[in-house]
């Protein structure tokens, strides 16, 4: 079996793309790399399409090899990955529908993201003016007896985003679960292309409104890769200070919200009350409750004051005082964990098939983190464990976010022990002609973010793809639902949490 | 969960705390905007929220108008799961073309009178949105809307001015 390298190393290697290479491979090539993914010696990261050429990008696990290969598509079709690696189906369609680029031999030949009603087809390709003829969608069809469809969204009863849910049950168990998806595509990637370096991060911190400083810190990267730029020492640790509490943020608000969709309201309400108490002092420290549009490339937008470090000790504090007993109480309320432990399972096999992230990922047994592997600064100088899991049900992941919570506590207080003193923002000037390309792989509270970049000679923005973890997340609700009866379905839901958003684009 | 229920009904409400500014002037929006509500329809006022292509950003903060520090029950809002239990329809988001149809048909599930409030820069003008082809852009090119809360997102406490700004007299069309 080849290593990843040697594989890229035998494409045509394009300069000027960092950190890690990117080849222009042969057809055969490319299928070899799609047989590799099925037999899961390698992972997919990501799957996008450009004018005339699709790329991949690669994980081999243990070597910490990452890689980037890319085919010409000149004849407008590649070969379908999807065929043999069903991970990739959903971003097969996606590649359809937004260049127009075939897979062949793809197994599934239905839209995506595109539902007929944005007068055009391939937006980011041909432009063709008109669109889909006759537009359709079939959902899959479930045969047996009695069996019943439930159709749910694309507007839900909560303030939750939109989405479709087919169910097919058997009186109350489901037997089927169909998501369709791409009601809030906003066309980001269209947007992306031809935007200045502050438009397009903009764009990016507006990707999954949760997520925005992941994704704030994931298109920075990117950029100061394709730059070939450090931001100052500083930048980078306010930015992991900020990750952190937006992490602390979403974890602590998901698992009241996981509680009250068992109908446990208390822990919701005291879970509540710390979302907002970090929401307050992310506001008294960045000037933003989501530290919105903070990261930058270059550095970041807010330094951090005295008041402000004395205001997030104080926030440590009070979640270690408050914090503990909400676990206690999650882990002795028998009819809570009655709801939760052996709901919605799922298989570690699944989640390594799905090079599945985060929590999700995590407590079915994936140990990955970005932050570890590849890693990048400052967490290579910061002491933090991965908590892991093997059950793979809604309590395991209740408690790898809890897990995480402590976790992101201390580095939060690590973090403003060690804070380097200096500037908080790098000029990005760029230097050199001709396109320049950069990728980053940035761990946000949901999973890997990943966000693949190329610059023109002009320094616009050409290409900017942004793959969210969701991507590799809501395939697998659809599996850890089967089986489970109808009413734990919110449950279920909430203890994946995907974004809508950062998956439609 | 008895001894953090016990401990929480005697440590009183987050609410009563020494109140900073923002808590003075969460209480005083409060006290006003029940007022309003009481006048104008003789009930508590039912909430809608649509998501019309949002980021999320926006209800991450319409959410926290529901915990302990806001907790808008108490001034008579209540978010309802059906639009057709609701009296103001709370629409985010750049209108996504794939979006359009069900904002379309909430609303006309939606009982008169109603009030149809876009929140956050995207309702607005489309946002950094804007011009987008999967974009519709501002609520208003879709629905007839009452107010506007800027914001990117609007913090809890923006949204309950804005909510009050719609039912005073004179600051929203008398629909009824
Ligand atoms: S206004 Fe801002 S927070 Fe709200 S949906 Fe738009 S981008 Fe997101």
């Amino acid at each position: 079996m080849p290593a990843l390298i040697d594989m890229i190393d035998q494409g045509r290697k394009i300069p000027h793309h960092r950190p890690w290479a990117r080849a222009v491979v042969h057809s055969d090539v490319w299928r070899f790399a799609a047989s590799q993914l099925a037999e899961t010696h390698w992972l997919l990261l990501g799957l996008w399409g450009d004018t005339h050429a699709v790329h991949m990008a690669l994980l081999e696990e243990g070597s910490t090899g990452i890689g980037v290969i890319s085919l010409e598509c000149a004849d407008g079709r590649f070969p379908s990955v999807g065929q043999t690696h069903p991970p990739a189906l959903r971003l097969e369609r996606t590649i359809r529908d937004l260049f127009g680029l075939e897979p062949t031999a793809g197994p599934d030949p239905r839209p995506w993201l595109d539902h007929g009603w944005w007068g055009l087809r391939y937006p980011l390709g041909a432009r063709v003016g008109h669109p889909i003829e006759g537009y359709s969608y079939d959902f899959l069809p479930s045969e047996g007896e009695s069996l019943h469809q439930i159709a749910v969204g694309p507007v839900h009863a909560g303030i939750i985003e939109p989405g479709h849910f087919r169910f097919t049950a058997n009186g109350e168990t489901v037997v089927r679960l169909e998501e369709r998806l791409g009601y809030v595509h906003k066309g980001i990637e269209g947007l992306m292309a031809g935007a200045d370096l502050t438009m397009a991060a903009r764009l990016a911190g507006r990707t999954s409104g949760d997520s925005t400083v992941a994704y704030g810190i994931a298109f920075a990267r990117a950029a100061e890769a394709a730059l070939d730029i450090a931001p100052p020492p500083r930048a980078v640790w306010l930015r992991a200070l900020m990750a952190e509490i937006e992490r602390l943020a979403n974890h602590v608000g998901d698992i009241g919200a996981i509680c009250n969709d068992a109908a446990f309201a208390l822990m919701h309400a005291h879970c509540a009350i710390l979302r907002e108490r970090v929401l307050r002092a992310a506001n008294e420290c960045f000037g933003h409750r989501l530290m919105r549009d903070r990261a930058l490339p270059g550095g970041v937008a807010t330094d951090l004051e005295a008041s402000g470090i004395a205001c997030l000790r104080a926030l440590v504090v009070e979640f270690r005082r408050r914090f503990p007993a909400l676990v206690d109480l999650y882990d002795n309320t028998a009819s809570l964990q009655d709801r939760t432990v052996g709901t919605g399972v799922l298989q570690p096999t699944l989640a390594r098939q799905y090079a599945c992230g985060g929590y999700v990922g995590r407590a079915s047994g994936r140990n990955f983190d970005a932050r570890r592997m590849p890693g990048y600064p400052p967490y290579d100088s910061l002491r933090f464990e991965v908590p892991l899991l093997e059950a793979g049900d809604v309590n395991a992941r209740v408690w790898v976010r809890i897990r995480e919570v402590e976790q992101s506590l201390s580095l939060i207080e690590q973090i403003l022990n060690q804070l380097p003193g200096g500037p908080i923002c790098a000029d990005v000037a760029r230097s050199g002609a001709g396109p320049r390309e950069g990728v980053a792989l940035v761990e946000g509270f949901r999973g890997d973010i990943l966000i693949w970049l190329r610059l023109g000679g002009d320094g616009k923005v050409e290409r900017c793809h942004l793959r969210d973890p969701s991507w590799f997340q809501w395939p697998l609700l659809e599996a850890a639902v089967e089986g489970n009866i109808v009413a734990d379905f919110p449950l279920c839901n909430k203890s994946f949490n995907c974004s809508y958003s950062g998956h439609d684009l | 969960m008895r001894k953090i229920f016990f401990e929480s009904l005697i440590h009183g409400t987050l609410t009563e705390a020494p109140p900073s500014p923002d808590q003075a002037a969460l209480t005083e929006l409060g006290a006003s905007l029940s007022r309003v509500v009481r006048r104008r329809i003789g009930r508590s006022l039912a909430i809608r929220q649509i998501d019309a292509g949002s980021c999320n950003g926006c209800e991450l903060e319409i959410h926290a108008l529901n915990n302990a520090f806001y907790d808008v029950e108490r001034f008579g809002l209540r978010f309802v799961a059906s639009p057709r239990h609701a009296d103001v329809l709370l629409v985010t988001g750049p209108v996504t073309k794939n979006m359009r149809e069900a904002l379309e048909r909430t609303y006309r599930a939606t009982p008169d009178p109603k009030w149809v409030v876009a929140v956050g820069d995207c309702a607005v003008d489309g946002g950094v949105f804007a011009g987008s082809y999967a974009c519709v852009g501002a609520v208003s090119a879709v629905v007839p809307v009452d107010l506007h809360i800027r914001g990117c997102p609007p913090s809890p406490l923006q949204l309950l001015k804005g909510l009050l700004a719609l039912l005073e007299p004179g600051a929203a069309v008398e629909k009824a």
